[in-house]
């Protein structure tokens, strides 16, 4: 037994190689062929700059970039935490108060199904360009937080809602002990989303502001390059929203994983 | 002329008796009609019928999960039974997946509000089923027959007078659901509770039970009784016995009969 679960952890290492090896290759090959066409074609930089270029720019304009990044990640992050304390807030008092849920869930929904692009002239006119943007943030990542975690409460197994009952459990027993460990991984799963909307929120916010002629953010640099035909620059400050877009997914996906690994099937399979 | 102190009932006086109960459904799905049986102290009675019969819910109806549309439950000493006073096994272990063995198996303490002392009444628990090994595993880590047995382990942890089992071994292979039933018996005999223990399987009632009792299919009527007059303890030899055998084919036969009969 041991050799035959012994050749299934190799094949399943060589698996996990593969599963890295592959796309790394793939992108290398991808980038040699970019810069191969660049150099050869003689495209100007202007118009597709290399890869090599762009790496360049990215280091020399690393100071006036890095700055922009810390505007957008910081109104990322903070939106996504809002969007998390109401997404999840608003699931809990919806799940406790029916009458509650249906007074409110339609205008999330509107709100939700109204692209963002079209209510953020509206929003920077309202609100200050800064909480404007955070407003836009929120808005986008709170909505599949909400409904995530909404899923997630109602799908408690009758039987241990049952058994609860039984032993005569408080409303507030049912929910901390019963409803939110049980809406978890849905509530997980929601914030994966949110985090990754989150970022598209405030880069959306920043375009549409940044035509306004402020701002600092990744996206406006972005804006602002395309004006000056600063292409490698454009390409770089594209490269490090991709990135961040990357490491906010792999963030939450962790913290999902290190939540759930000990019991919930996904977790599990994704062990395997 | 000796008077009986108040706790010591008659020995026979039925723990909790139903007398005539309907249950209706809001889907206007009648599930009892006039169900009358009574559960005796420290007795193992099987309710036994088709699925759909509304054995479940003579259950939930005796946990006081769900109420009669018309007719009594009446309890010997209280009018509704105190959440300690009942233990409830499921169809499945119905366990919390996200919470280890003894988590599940202290949590009818924890919500009674009684935590602090719950320590030795979980290990003692699950010293009973022989889940100390295992306790802190998750749900997901134990077969079939273990998830059962903390399942059991919970039930028991309050010391409950009535145990009340929904088919708790039909998902089970036979061989581990033969054990179940040997240990179920052993705890059944060491410990002095009364267990109702609902299943569509006439070996499996005829092998446990003191008496069974044969449900009709929907609406669900207790149509026949019988009781099994076999000595405990019981094992593999009562269960390849003639007795074993003309006692389930009584069972069979009366079950046969409710089926036929016109609802």
């Amino acid at each position: 037994m041991s050799v035959r679960s012994g050749k299934r952890q190799t094949r399943d290492y060589e698996d996990r190689a593969l599963r890295t090896l592959l796309p790394v290759s793939v992108l290398a090959l991808a980038l040699m062929l970019w810069q191969g066409v660049v150099w050869l074609a003689q495209i100007p930089v202007y118009l597709l700059p290399g890869p090599l270029l762009v790496l360049a720019t990215l280091i020399l304009d690393w100071p006036l970039l890095s700055a922009s990044l810390l505007v957008t990640l910081s109104t990322t992050v903070e939106g996504f935490l809002l969007a998390t304390l109401g997404g999840v807030g608003l699931a809990i008092l919806f799940n406790q108060s029916r009458l509650i849920e249906y007074s409110f869930y339609p205008f999330a929904v509107i709100l939700q199904v109204t692209p963002i692009v079209a209510i953020a002239p509206l929003l920077l006119i309202y609100l200050p360009q800064q909480a404007a943007v955070l407003a836009c943030a929120w808005i986008v990542a709170f909505f599949p937080i909400l409904a995530n975690t909404t899923l997630g409460l109602n799908s408690v197994d009758r039987n241990l809602s049952d058994l609860f009952r039984l032993y005569g459990a408080t409303r507030s027993q049912v929910l901390w002990e019963l409803k939110l460990p049980a809406a978890l991984p849905h509530m997980l799963a929601g914030l994966r989303i949110g985090g990754g909307l989150a970022l598209i929120g405030a880069v959306v916010a920043e375009i549409v502001a940044g035509s306004a002629g402020a701002g600092s953010g990744l996206a406006y640099r972005i804006i602002e390059s395309g004006y000056r035909l600063n292409i490698p620059r454009l390409f770089a400050a594209l490269f490090l929203l991709s990135l961040s877009g990357i490491v906010i997914f792999f963030a939450l996906s962790l913290v999902s994983h290190l939540f759930l690994r000990r019991w919930h099937e996904s977790a599990i399979m994704a062990e395997l | 002329m000796k008077i009986p102190a108040a706790s010591s009932a008659p020995r026979n006086h039925p723990i909790v008796t139903l007398r005539s109960v309907c249950k209706l459904f809001d889907t206007g799905v009648v599930a009892l009609d006039g169900l009358t049986l009574d559960v005796r102290p420290g007795e193992f009675v099987s309710l036994l019928g088709p699925s759909g019969c509304g054995k479940s819910t003579v259950l939930r109806l005796i946990a006081g999960l769900t109420q009669p549309t018309s007719g009594q439950i009446e309890w010997l000493q209280r009018t509704q039974p105190a959440g300690d006073a009942v233990g409830f096994v499921f169809q499945e272990p119905t366990l919390m997946p996200w919470a280890t063995v003894r988590a599940n198996v202290t949590l009818p303490l924890k919500l009674q509000g009684l935590a602090a002392t719950a320590q030795p009444r979980v290990e003692a628990a699950l010293a009973r089923v022989g889940l100390t090994a295992f306790a802190d595993s998750y749900p997901r880590e134990l077969s079939g027959g273990m998830k059962m047995r903390a399942s059991i382990a919970r039930a028991l942890v309050t010391e409950p007078r009535l145990l009340l089992m929904d088919e708790p071994f039909a998902a089970l292979d036979e061989i581990t659901r033969f054990r179940l039933n040997n240990d179920l018996l052993a705890l059944w005999q060491s410990l002095g509770k009364t267990v109702v223990f609902v299943t569509h399987s006439v070996f499996e009632s005829v092998y446990l039970s003191q008496r069974v009792l044969v449900m009709t299919p929907r609406p669900g009527r207790i149509c026949n009784e019988l009781s099994i007059d076999a000595p405990y303890p019981r094992d593999e030899r009562f269960r390849t016995s003639g007795t074993y055998v003309e006692y389930c084919r009584q069972v069979s036969e009366t079950l046969s009969r409710a089926l036929a009969e016109p609802p």
